[in-house]
């Protein structure tokens, strides 16, 4: 039988009960409100549901005996025995229709029309003299004699239903007499027991702990007993908790169904392992992920029929969802048979938002670059479709999982398809938890974040290292920032570089370690609240009890995570982020990619990313020395390098020589430093105190001193013609142009770049400046105008210089880090002819390029 | 026996307040010398010393947390939440300390003191309120000052002691 018509039946029986009750209670008491609103309210429930379930006789049943009632209440009509019975009546006949539905599963044929005939001249009013207001139960006189016969009555005679023409004979004989399969268990009953029995695992626990150490005892044997009962109390209350995972499947078919519709695809749907049970709090919250997930895979893994044949694959595309128990976890994979993921697009999306440079690429196994996809902001979709792409991404699936303590995962082979695995816990109340000391106390990790465990800082173990103040672990070429949990919990840590441990831990896209003095076992737990007055330290998940009986805390990785500042930018993901445009144009037009690295003496160096052409890693064989300077072959051309630490010494280069390259046309130059550390998106404040040659200042990355580098200085000491207009191809034509940049760093990044291209630049650092210049008659070629300035911005300064005066008709280009649509809109209302991300030196070329050979206003 | 003599001895009119001002009982604890006393209705459980895991961050008057039979209680250093001297110079808060364990708001929470003495019953009549020159973070937490023989005790408000960082 359909989950749905049991409970419903469940709850008719229930209800009828309770009418049955509260009629004759009304009969006496005529008046009474309260209980006319209850009988109402119950009819009332019982005619909502069986309409909504198709259960037509029920409804029209109901539906007359609420109309009554409904007189009844609004005092319209006098509460009278005639109409108390007629009511009772029609429960009998609902009582019967429940019977039939019961045994058979579908409502018994009948006819139901002279009962609520009367029921309808009962609410009409004055109904019972005249028997001529009912010219509908004229057919079934035996019917009314009946009922007539009964009315004086205080009850009907419960074989009135039975007797009735067309109803369930065998019905009225196990009428309300079934016993039910089910019962209804209010949910916080079941939480309490699931409480309790938590309770209990811990205590279970205690006793087996205290029984090891006391070796063999006369308690030995009962307790093991008490242990195996304990463990099947536990799993028998979870299983009162259990759904199957077909609940929440059971919209898919349709959904399904429509997609294929909707996008014009054949979609077939299978599903394994749907009678898989889960707890029903954890299957509430996977139920949109999922649906989600496989609306995924219909939009965007599988492939149009005609691409499907032409690809050699049976024109109808599936998905196959696929649920099973693995050790106290639940498995769910999300298949299709479709195109698979590209990685050479995910390549190409992750490098234009700056997520990792080519060379972290290069060295990277496919199925990381594929898990690129669960970050923020990332769809490879090409269009946005009306199925999905709507700024619901897989960073938010992901995100969902993790909440409930679960992972997922990918995996793909281009051309033949993509899986998702999700894995979850069957229960959220009991955790395995890693057991770690820290600062001389102990701690618990749940499980579930911690991605390995590395030993530090014994013989021949993996080192921490040092980048200033801040710990990071070169972890298989990958750069793992350090958290010291003693010095985060404000401990007193001991020895400080001794050895310890790693808890490598993930939260949401965000790897980092955890650094603790000593690890011990795995245990499962049971997380409880901390007290009240605990609650605003936030690097608590809860606290718990071990079997040895202390009391432990329980860290929470999250809050780890955001009072290191670590995750804070993109580990969260934003629902309300426009899905449609890369998230590095969404960003404040003040933050820079910035590649962070290492050379020479001192602090962290930093250049913007869009600067740098290439990474590259050259062998120390490669290098070349000409003239007292290295060289390398590098493209088919000599390319000069240049140590940044000012000096160097071919002895004292490593095997790997890491080199920025940065390229103009067929010219490169290399930058030779000593490591790359990382990418980061920061707000440039630059600190031009302290300024020495070959640096622009300095500002703060992630809470360090970082020095910025002066790449126009870099690029001079590669080789006097690097600017040198005449070896440059002829571009510019000594064009003039002026810049208009408030950030001193800007123009010392553009002036070079144009200088180099061959035209003459002029830069001023306000509008007002350039208006002045305009006014005292300077020539210019082309203006080229930052957005955002103090005082007036180039909005008003385009459209000032459009008002009036000799650059009326000059190509006015904006330079931002804002180019969104509507951005460019308002660029052009505001009187520009083109709109160039800063840094894209490409685009400015090109731009300046076309508006200086098509005249504006032409 | 006392309790139904007194409430024998009680005029009609309105005995009930009276009776039950009259059966306020006390506990009696002893912080850094400073005889306390807290309502024994408050008083869930009364604990030798136990083990207390400590809680990083936590403020400075929670001692840690401590297992009262599968319950985690929250410790409270009575010393450190009266400003008084800690019991030894470089020892661990609320080693060897008695946990006298109250309930608030269904959790439990554990007050470290010292010793634990006799219950008292204390007349309100003989309570004297806290003098106007006490300790402003002692008026918040004392009810008032018992003479008892040649000692002082005051009346703890269990409310207040355990509003901390609020």
């Amino acid at each position: 039988m359909d989950d749905l018509l049991a409970d419903f039946l469940t709850e008719t029986s229930e209800g009828l009960v309770a009418l049955d009750a509260a009629l004759v209670r009304l009969e006496r008491v005529p008046e009474d409100a309260a209980t006319l609103s209850e009988v109402f309210r119950i009819v009332h429930t019982i005619k909502g549901t069986c309409g909504f379930l198709g259960l037509p006789r029920l409804e029209h049943v109901a539906h007359a005996a609420e109309n009554v009632l409904g007189r009844y209440r609004d005092g319209t009509r006098p509460v009278t025995q005639q109409g108390i019975s007629l009511i009772l009546a029609a429960l009998d006949r609902i009582r019967a229709i429940v019977t039939g539905l019961e045994t058979t599963g579908a409502e018994p044929a009948g006819d139901d029309a002279p009962l609520t005939a009367r029921l309808d001249a009962e609410a009409e009013g004055h109904a019972a003299p005249p028997p001529a207001a009912r010219p509908p139960a004229a057919p079934a006189s035996v019917a009314q004699a009946h009922a007539a016969v009964a009315e004086p009555e205080a009850e009907l005679p419960v074989g009135s239903p039975g007797g009735e023409p067309g109803a369930d004979p065998g019905g009225a004989a196990t009428g309300g007499n079934a016993p039910p399969q089910t019962i209804r268990v209010s949910v916080d009953v079941l939480e309490d027991l699931m409480m309790l029995v938590s309770e209990l695992v811990l205590t279970r626990n205690q006793l087996l702990q205290l029984a090891r150490s006391q070796g063999d005892n006369a308690f030995a044997v009962p307790l093991q007993r008490l242990s195996h009962i304990t463990t099947d109390l536990q799993e028998g209350v979870m299983k009162t908790r259990m759904q199957p995972i077909g609940n929440a499947w059971a919209k898919l078919p349709r959904l399904v169904r429509d997609l294929g519709v909707e996008l014009g695809k054949k979609i077939t749907l299978e599903m394994r392992g749907a009678d898989t049970e889960l707890d029903r709090q954890v299957l509430e919250l996977i139920k949109d992920p999922l649906t989600h997930m496989v609306r995924n895979s219909g939009d965007h893994g599988l492939e149009r029929p005609a691409d499907r044949v032409a690809a050699g694959k049976p024109e109808a595309g599936r998905i196959l969802l696929n649920a099973r128990h693995e050790g106290g976890h639940i498995l769910i994979e999300i298949g299709d048979d479709g195109r698979g993921l590209s990685v050479e697009k995910i390549r190409q999306k992750v490098l234009a938002q700056g997520l990792a440079t080519e060379a972290e690429l290069a060295g990277m196994p496919e199925r990381d670059i594929h898990r690129f996809i669960f970050r923020p902001g990332f769809s490879t979709a090409a269009a946005v479709t009306a199925v999905s792409g709507r700024g619901v991404g897989m960073d938010v699936v992901k995100t969902n999982m993790e909440r409930i303590g679960g992972t997922i995962d990918i995996r793909s082979r281009e051309g033949h398809g993509t899986t998702f695995i999700i894995k979850i816990p069957l229960t959220l109340a009991i955790v395995s938890a890693l057991i770690v000391e820290a600062g001389g106390e102990r701690f618990a990790i749940p499980q579930i974040g911690v991605v390995e465990l590395v030993r530090v800082g014994g013989e021949g173990t993996a080192q921490i290292e040092r980048i200033k103040d801040a710990a990071v672990l070169r972890l298989r070429d990958r750069l793992l920032p350090l958290v010291n949990l003693a010095g985060v919990l404000q401990l007193d840590s001991k020895a400080a570089d001794g050895s310890g441990f790693v808890v490598v831990t993930q939260v949401g896209g965000h790897i980092f370690g955890i650094i603790v003095d000593r690890v011990f076992d795995t245990e499962e737990i049971v997380v409880k609240p901390v007290a009240p007055i605990l609650r605003h330290v936030t690097m608590f998940g809860g606290n718990t009890i071990l079997g040895d009986g202390s009391v432990i805390m329980i860290l929470d990785a999250n809050g780890i995570a955001r009072a290191c500042g670590l995750g804070a930018e993109a580990g969260e993901a934003e629902p309300e982020r426009d899905a449609g445009r890369p998230a590095h144009l969404l960003r404040s037009d003040a933050t820079t990619a910035l590649l962070l690295f290492h050379a020479g003496e001192g602090a962290p160096k930093a250049v913007p990313l869009g600067l740098v052409a290439r990474l590259e890693d050259v062998e120390r064989e490669r290098i070349e020395v000409a003239g007292g300077r290295p060289l390398v072959q590098y493209r088919g051309q000599l390319m000069p390098l240049v140590p940044l630490s000012g000096h160097w010494d071919a002895d004292s280069m490593p095997a790997r020589q890491p080199v920025l390259v940065f390229s103009d046309g067929d010219r490169a130059m290399g930058l030779m430093v000593d490591s790359i550390l990382d990418v980061v998106e920061e707000r440039l404040v630059v600190d031009g105190a302290g300024e020495r040659a070959g640096y622009l200042g300095s500002i703060v990355v992630a809470g360090k001193v970082t020095e910025l580098l002066d790449t126009a200085w870099w690029l001079r000491q590669a080789g006097e013609d690097w600017f040198g207009p005449a070896a440059s191809k002829p571009v510019g034509e000594a064009r003039r142009v002026l810049l208009v940049e408030d950030s001193a760093f800007f123009r010392n990044l553009v002036v070079p770049a144009l200088g180099a291209a061959g035209y003459v630049v002029t830069a001023v650092a306000d509008a007002a400046e350039a208006l002045r210049l305009r006014d005292a008659g300077a020539g210019f070629d082309a203006i080229l105008s930052d957005i955002t300035m103090p005082g007036m911005d180039g909005f008003a300064l385009a459209r000032a210089l459009r008002a009036e005066g000799s650059w009326r008709d000059l190509p006015l280009v904006a330079l931002t880090g804002r180019a969104g649509p509507e951005d460019v809109e308002r660029g052009r209302e505001a009187g520009f002819t083109d709109y160039v991300p800063k840094f894209d030196r490409a685009a400015l070329l090109d731009s300046l390029a076309q508006c200086l050979g098509v005249p504006v206003g032409s | 026996m006392q309790q139904a003599m007194t409430a024998a001895k009680q005029t009609p009119l309105a005995p009930v307040p009276r009776r039950e001002e009259a059966e306020e009982v006390f506990l009696t604890l002893t912080v850094a010398g400073q005889l306390c006393g807290v309502p024994v209705r408050a008083v869930r459980d009364v604990l030798g010393a136990q083990a207390i895991t400590r809680i990083p961050l936590a403020p400075q008057e929670v001692a840690g947390s401590l297992n009262l039979r599968g319950r985690i209680v929250t410790a409270i250093d009575l010393r450190r939440r009266l400003g008084l001297p800690p019991r030894e110079a470089g020892g661990a808060i609320g080693a060897g300390a008695m946990s006298v364990v109250v309930e608030r708001d269904g959790e439990l929470y554990s007050l470290l003191a010292d010793a634990v003495g006799d219950v008292l019953p204390l007349p309100p009549g003989d309570r004297a309120p806290n003098p106007p020159t006490l300790d402003l973070l002692w008026r918040d937490v004392s009810r008032g000052v018992h003479r008892l023989g040649e000692q002082l005790l005051i009346l703890l408000d269990v409310e207040q002691v355990l509003a901390i960082g609020a």
